[in-house]
């Protein structure tokens, strides 16, 4: 009887991922096809890339598989809207209010800011429900983040030919992909893991990133579209930046379970036991979590700093020039190296390395903003 | 006793030893730190500036200490080098002592295990299989052979042990990845200019210091066409060609030979409606004695050309040697029109001013200036401020300014200034001259104006007018010795003003008055001055008696006067303006020869399918120690995996149960 019940349900969830997998297929075939003629074959291959990644991220990940439909349904409802007049963000309804890109942002922040809170309650009164509504915000969230970006894409031809380019080319554009990669990527380890209590930790760093992303759009109207400087005018762009911020994104989650480790530890000793205590998860599980994020997140950084010498090698004339840009990306680098050959080779876990993933992502950070706030060099785009 | 003790703990030569201590983890981590640590030297002081930059900056004392340091080129210093060439022996050390079990890791099943050890693992269960052995050993193979395991089957005395391993190309990965370091090292040996400096140090080679032209660049400074790697760079006019490229090293540069010869017929920038740049593009002819015909191509950034293994990149632009004609307006002299000067960018010519002999270097040129107000901190407020010129007024003392002319007038309250900038050393900012616009936009306004400050005639004819005007109201018209010194002191504040501004004139306010009067007199003094300037200003204008003058007027000439007062700080007898110009561009090449790229990129190729494999492809294994019970078989399962312990929880979990399942019946675990 058991076994029966498993064996349906297995008959269903392969019919769903088979049908999952036709529809990112039909999905890359439907794509190349309309825009054959403005594609090169390293957007094709990219294309594809992205298909069978989310083929496979989707095969038994239903939340992704919605989030990927809403993302979908709703960018192309507002690229209609669109026609071929920018002006529509102002004058139509749905695109002034929901799904314009600014518009999309500004919920996004919202939702997130919003789940953030929600998580902390949810793990402060232990309410399983409430967690649940702090995942689901996270999820909205996200989607928003995504229609943002696939909007903006749009925005970036109305505005003219030449000037359309996918939005992943100045720091404001990266702060988003920077949120909706953590976020993503959190939620991916929730699934997996049941750790709804470690929600509110992951996204307060997304919040941190947001609460700037507002000030650089109020301040310094940093949200304004601009044509893309000559470099910047290659296909490379488009894997190099994504394979980054997943790497970011992992580095950024690594630390925040790091400070999550930290706190429940000493905790722990101070007062043994308490309601929060056993709403958190286990040390052990923590400290898995953070290996775990970052070996993801250095397996991508690897990847994100190799294309880019490729990059480098085509747009600059060599493929490692010491660019300080360059160079703190090994610099970040070589510390996750020598933190994983600790952890690995010494078998050294816990509160160090807890404390030391936390400053990785300070160097992290400086790699990701401060190289572009204070250092000047070839990667010298989107300032402050 | 003493032997014994001795053969116990082995001697060790000196070579095994460091070999030892090469393979150690906490050198491996150690140098991994010390190398991100070094790496922030040279993120942090901007590499590869010209020395006197470093000097200007550091005084020439720490300027030689940070030399000997090597902290001007960080990356190719010695001690940095010493670092990366003990991290890359380190991974040797530890790929070679590891190597070999790994070797043997990925592909050993383990089949020498006993059950004891079995039964101790983390991971284990068993049961009772109602099947002879041999079908129960059979069946279990094939169902680990269709979950992708390798298996074997070993008898145990009267007992059979099947093994089952997946993923062993876990061990690859580390392989992979380890070698991957020392294959990207070694590939950037190969592209870096070590054999350059190895040559220099041994006297081979000598690095030009100066600014030479090409056939003046002695023999020793040339690198003949070979199979070495470079990177240098090479700007080229349009209109003409290169055959070699310039390497920067250190505080000069080496001349590489190239096999071809490259000539620029065209360098094109292309804008965006918004002004931004939208490309650069050469268009190239490369004349290569080994084919026919040139190859005529158009490169770009982002799509260079490449050509018998030199990469040929476009990477920047500058001027070509424009041809200007400027207009030198004379700031100190009482009449006169501009001067017509004929010149090219980069070119230095004698000038005369009266007395003053100087010298005129252009340095720069840009035929238009999108960008921000250069003297405001705004980034957002963009416009064309119109050609602008560079030039240097170098003086017999051999001191120079630097001055940078815009010829389009920024806007100030409604106003309309041109602005030229002026700085003593290549340190500072500009500080900016704002000459006001007349009603016509142009300079005339503020040179009548000036030459009429300068005219010592009409200066004596003005104040001699205010003189009386003054006796007049004082009703003291024939008080000749009051008269005097009012003339006097008149014409005085005038030239004090010229020679010095407004500044000197408090100067003078400071040193001669007693202290006493200064307060009530100095005001005063400043009034007269106004108004003599004033009237230096309306007398010029040829007003009619009655006329009013409007506050536009009034406005320009305060404007006026707070130039003409920076005057004497602004350090030249003329002004600049640029009347005409023919605009030849030079693009700037990158060229570059890397045999080492393939091998760094293997390197690459490697790191990337070693770090997957370690991280995503886990080494499992079980063991299923089969033991005949009467007509049955019992099972001793255990598995076991090098990472992912916790994935590994549910995996055996999920295994026993299918397993289970499949035995159907009598399972007892
Ligand atoms: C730039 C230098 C190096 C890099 C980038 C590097 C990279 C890595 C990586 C990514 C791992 C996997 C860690 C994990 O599983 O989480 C690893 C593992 C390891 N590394 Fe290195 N490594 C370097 C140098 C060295 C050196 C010098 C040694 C020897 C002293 C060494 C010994 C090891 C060992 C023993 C492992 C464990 C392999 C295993 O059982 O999984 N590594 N290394």
């Amino acid at each position: 009887m058991t076994a029966n019940i498993t064996t349906q349900n297995s008959d269903k969830s392969l019919l769903v991922t088979w049908l999952w997998r036709v529809l990112m297929a039909l999905s890359a075939i439907g794509i190349i096809s309309f825009y054959l003629e403005v594609l090169d074959v390293y957007e094709i291959s990219i294309i594809i890339l992205t298909a069978i990644s989310m083929a496979y991220l989707g095969q038994d990940w239903p939340g992704f598989r919605w989030h990927a439909v809403a993302v979908a349904i709703l960018s192309v409802f507002a690229v209609s809207l669109y026609g071929s007049d920018l002006n529509q963000s102002d004058s139509n309804f749905w695109l002034n209010y929901l799904l314009a890109s600014q518009s999309a942002f500004m919920w996004m922040s919202a939702l997130f800011v919003m789940a953030t809170v929600t998580y902390f309650a949810g793990t402060l009164f232990r309410s399983d429900f409430t967690e649940k509504v702090g995942t689901a915000l996270t999820w909205a969230a996200t989607t928003m983040g995504m229609i943002g970006l696939m909007v903006r894409w749009r925005e970036s031809y109305l505005l003219g030919a030449d000037i359309g380019h996918i939005p992943v080319s100045n720091l404001y554009e990266v702060f988003i992909l920077f949120s909706v990669v953590t976020a993503l990527l959190y939620l991916f380890y929730e699934r997996r893991y049941e750790t709804r209590s470690l929600g509110g930790f992951i996204l307060l760093i997304i919040t941190a990133a947001v609460v700037f992303q507002l000030w650089y759009t109020f301040e310094r109207n940093a949200h304004e579209i601009e044509p893309l400087v000559p470099a910047l005018q290659s296909y490379w762009m488009k894997i190099h930046v994504p394979a980054n911020f997943i790497g970011y994104g992992a580095f950024a989650m690594a630390a925040m379970i790091g400070v999550a480790y930290i706190l429940v530890s000493w905790r722990q000793q101070k007062q043994g036991d308490s309601a929060w205590l056993r709403a958190m998860p286990s040390l052990h599980l923590m400290d898995d979590l953070m290996y775990k994020t970052i070996a993801l997140g250095f397996a991508f950084f690897t990847l994100a700093t190799i294309l880019g010498a490729l990059w480098a090698a085509e747009a600059w004339g060599g493929y490692w020039s010491w660019d300080p840009k360059e160079t703190w990306a090994l610099i970040v680098w070589l510390n996750y190296a020598a933190w994983l050959h600790m952890r690995m080779t010494k078998g050294w876990n816990g509160v160090p390395m807890a404390w030391w993933a936390l400053i990785g992502l300070f160097v992290t950070l400086f790699a990701f903003l401060g190289v572009n706030m204070f250092l000047s060099g070839l990667h010298s785009y989107g300032t402050l | 006793m003493s032997q014994t003790k001795d053969s116990q703990r082995p001697h060790h030569s000196f070579a095994w030893r460091l070999f030892h201590f090469l393979g150690t983890m906490e050198l491996a981590i150690t140098l991994l730190i010390t190398l991100a640590i070094a790496s922030v030297i040279g993120t942090v002081l901007q590499q590869n500036q010209p020395y006197p930059d470093y000097v200007i900056k550091f005084g020439p004392f720490w300027f030689e200490v940070f030399e000997s340091l090597g902290l001007y080129d960080v990356y190719s210093a010695l001690w940095f080098l010493i670092i990366l060439t003990l991290l890359v022996m380190s991974t040797s050390v530890c790929v070679i002592r590891h190597a070999p079990s790994m070797f043997k890791d990925m592909f050993n099943l383990r089949t020498n295990v006993q059950l004891k050890s079995l039964r101790s693992m983390h991971h284990r269960a068993e049961w009772l299989e109602n099947a002879e052995t041999n079908v129960t050993a059979a069946n279990l193979q094939s169902f680990f052979k269709t979950k992708g395991f390798r298996t074997r089957l070993t008898e145990k005395g009267d007992d059979t042990l099947i093994s089952a391993m997946r993923g062993g190309m876990n061990r690859l990965g580390y392989i992979l990845t380890h070698v991957a370091i020392i294959v990207i090292c070694v590939g950037g040996l190969m592209d870096s200019n070590l054999p350059l400096k190895l040559a220099e140090w041994q006297g081979r080679l000598e690095i030009e210091t100066q600014n030479l032209p090409l056939s003046q660049i002695p023999q020793e400074s040339r690198l003949p066409v070979g199979s070495q790697a470079f990177r240098g760079s090479v700007s080229i006019p349009e209109g003409r060609s290169s055959e070699v490229v310039y390497l920067p090293m250190r505080d000069g540069y080496l001349v590489q030979k190239l096999p071809f010869t490259i000539a620029v017929d065209e360098f094109r920038i292309e804008h965006y409606a918004t002004g931004q740049p939208k490309s650069f593009e050469s268009d190239l002819k490369v004349y290569d004695p080994d084919l026919a015909e040139p190859i005529t191509t158009t490169i770009s950034v982002n799509h260079p050309l490449i050509h018998k293994g030199y990469a040929i990149y476009q990477a920047s632009f500058g001027d070509g040697g424009s041809e200007l004609a400027l207009e030198a307006w004379p700031l100190f002299a009482d009449q006169g029109d501009a001067v017509t000067v004929e010149t090219k960018v980069f070119e230095t010519r004698e000038m005369r001013w009266g007395e003053q002999q100087m010298l005129l270097e252009m340095t720069g040129f840009r035929p238009f200036n999108i960008n921000p107000d250069p003297t405001e901190d705004d980034p957002k407020n963009v416009r064309n401020y119109g050609p602008s010129i560079q030039f240097k007024l170098r003086r017999e003392t051999g001191e120079a300014f630097e001055y940078e002319n815009y010829m389009y007038p920024v806007e100030r309250e409604g106003r309309e200034f041109f602005l030229s900038g002026v700085r003593s050393s290549p340190a500072e900012e500009f500080a900016y001259l704002y000459i006001p616009a007349d009603e016509n936009g142009e300079l005339a306004g503020f040179i009548q104006f000036l030459q009429n400050i300068n005219d010592k005639q009409r200066v004596e004819q003005i104040a001699t007018q205010m003189k009386n005007e003054t006796l007049l109201s004082l009703q003291t018209e024939d008080d000749q010795v009051l008269g005097q010194s009012l003339q006097k002191t008149l014409v005085t504040l005038v030239d004090m003003f010229i020679r010095g501004g407004f500044g000197e004139v408090r100067d003078f306010i400071e040193q001669t008055l007693p202290e006493t009067e200064r307060d009530s007199l100095a005001p005063a003094y400043l009034a007269m001055l106004r108004e003599m300037l004033g009237r230096l200003y309306f007398e010029g204008l040829d007003l009619a008696a009655d006329e009013m003058v409007d506050e536009s007027e009034l406005v320009f000439m305060q404007d006026a006067i707070d130039a003409i007062g920076t005057l004497p700080r602004y350090g030249s007898p003329v002004y600049l303006a640029l009347k005409d110009y023919t605009h030849i561009e030079s693009t700037g090449l990158q060229i570059a020869r890397s045999p080492g790229k393939s091998v760094v990129y293997l390197g690459c190729a490697f790191l990337i399918a070693g770090v997957f494999l370690l991280f995503y492809l886990p080494q499992r294994r079980f063991w299923m120690w089969l033991k005949k019970d009467n007509q049955q078989t019992r099972v001793y399962l255990a598995g076991m995996s090098n990472r992912n312990p916790r994935e590994f929880d549910s995996f055996f979990e999920q295994t026993r149960a299918e397993l289970k399942a499949q035995a159907g019946n009598s399972v007892k675990s």
